[in-house]
């Protein structure tokens, strides 16, 4: 077991010795991944794990990819799909250009679940998405857009329930138990290590999705956060979040009106 | 009986079950008192469908207020919050809730487990956890957190489960406080009452 002192500690080391600011993530979350990795990499106390992520700058890569939490899925959630393919990219047809902003992508199957989107609705040729995460294992995996051959039946029931009309199959060509995406996909695609918890905006977007990174941010760090977005967004833009991701407690939700049901708001003020 | 083994008033009881305790539950709930003192969490094995039907069916059964958790909701006496399906449920210190969805525990999102664990280090010996009926051992690790804590421990009686393992392991592994049927459950809840 693991003291609240101890936790602490390792998030002041993670600061001062690398620049990784933890502090205001979920706490309960957190502690439950630090005691999963310590005992995933079997070290006999917390004395040792914490000497290990001081001494071993190699071992904090391995402390990143692992603390970071990197489920997702294709078309995860597929009514939120559904509803991004129906409402809001038929809303930014006319745009010259479509700027998106995919942030804490992780292995980007949702990056990838977007592309298809902009693909079917034929706007992919003139539409940019910028995949950020913090995580650079992760980022490798999204940026070779390879992901396991045994998931596709689940992303294709995914995809058909987003609304999807094609042989989902015809975007990948699958080899020894891995599928690779079509590379016309990922043409779209600017892959970028981003920390929200401490890096800027860096341009202006016509919708930002975030899903399932804020559920590990505390309030404060949330706030931050949605300030981010809210610079980073055009006037009438969308900002996407997770299933139960909300704006309602931040300080930024007067300027933006949820669409439905689904957790996607429209920046109005 | 049971207000001799609590050491300090009970501030959250936690349920937690698999394949058939959504029966024992619209069973349990139309029985309750208000709940006055105490919250009440319910974290339930079930298939991500996408709808919270969940909280309507529990709620359509008991007038005490029935909410599905909404990432850093404020935990309030009164309230019986119900996980979300596909998100782990934690409890954080300022009395709020996190949702995680990080792998799955014991092949299930949300886990017993992770959410008794969290409950019982944020309420010590304040919390009340009980384990219905299922078909897996998620549960029996998160009891052992309650018990550790110094916190009730309580099993369906098997024999009164649709799937009996998942009491039955937890009786087998921890120490539990109290094992009981429904009409007993029912009782115990309503005794917490302060």
């Amino acid at each position: 077991m693991i003291e609240e002192a101890e936790v602490d500690q390792l998030v002041n080391d993670l600061y001062e010795l690398y620049g990784y600011d933890f502090s205001n993530y979920s706490r309960a979350s957190l502690k439950r991944r630090i005691i999963r990795l310590c005992t995933l990499d079997k070290f006999p106390s917390f004395a040792e794990f914490r000497h290990r992520v001081r001494s071993d700058a190699d071992y904090l890569k391995r402390f990143v990819e692992e603390i970071t939490v990197t489920v997702t899925e294709m078309f995860r959630d597929p009514l939120f799909y559904k509803c991004l393919r129906t409402d809001i990219l038929t809303t930014l047809t006319a745009k010259p250009f479509i700027r998106i902003w995919h942030a804490g992508c992780s292995t980007g199957e949702e990056v990838f679940s977007m592309a298809i989107l902009l693909k079917e609705a034929k706007l992919l040729h003139k539409s940019l998405i910028y995949a950020t995460d913090l995580n650079p294992a992760a980022l490798e995996k999204a940026r070779n857009g390879i992901f396991p051959l045994a998931h596709m039946k689940q992303y294709s029931e995914n995809y058909i329930e987003s609304g999807g009309i094609n042989d989902f199959s015809s975007y990948y060509t699958a080899q020894y138990g891995q599928v690779k995406f079509d590379e016309k996909l990922s043409e779209k695609m600017i892959f970028s290590i981003h920390n929200l918890v401490s890096d800027r905006s860096f341009n202006e977007f016509d919708l930002i999705l975030c899903r399932n990174v804020l559920i590990y941010f505390d309030k404060p760090l949330q706030d931050r956060v949605f300030d981010l977005f809210d610079e980073s967004l055009a006037q009438l833009g969308y900002l996407a979040l997770g299933s139960k991701e909300t704006l309602k407690f931040s300080m930024v939700k007067l300027k933006y009106k949820q669409l439905g049901k689904e957790k996607i708001w429209r920046k109005i003020g | 009986m049971a207000e001799n083994r609590l050491n300090s008033p009970v501030k959250a009881v936690v349920i937690g079950g698999s394949a058939g305790s959504l029966d024992v539950l619209l069973k349990l709930l139309p029985a309750l008192q208000p709940i006055v003192s105490f919250t009440a969490i319910i974290v339930l094995h079930r298939k991500n469908s996408g709808e919270s039907t969940l909280e309507d069916l529990l709620a359509g059964k008991t007038t005490i207020p029935v909410r599905e958790v909404e990432d850093k909701d404020s935990l309030r006496p009164g309230i019986i919050y119900v996980a979300p399906a596909d998100y782990h449920l934690l409890i954080e210190k300022n009395l709020t809730f996190s949702l995680d969805d990080s792998e799955k525990v014991n092949y299930s999102r949300p886990s017993l487990d992770v959410t008794f664990e969290s409950a019982a280090d944020v309420f010590g010996d304040s919390l009340v956890g009980i384990l219905l009926s299922g078909a897996n051992s998620d549960g029996t690790y998160g009891l052992m957190s309650i018990k550790k804590a110094g916190g009730i421990t309580i099993a369906q009686t098997p024999a009164t489960a649709q799937s009996a393992f998942m009491p039955q392991q937890a009786i087998v592994n921890v120490p539990i406080d109290f094992i009981l049927d429904i009409p007993e459950l029912i009782s115990f809840i309503n005794s917490l009452n302060k």
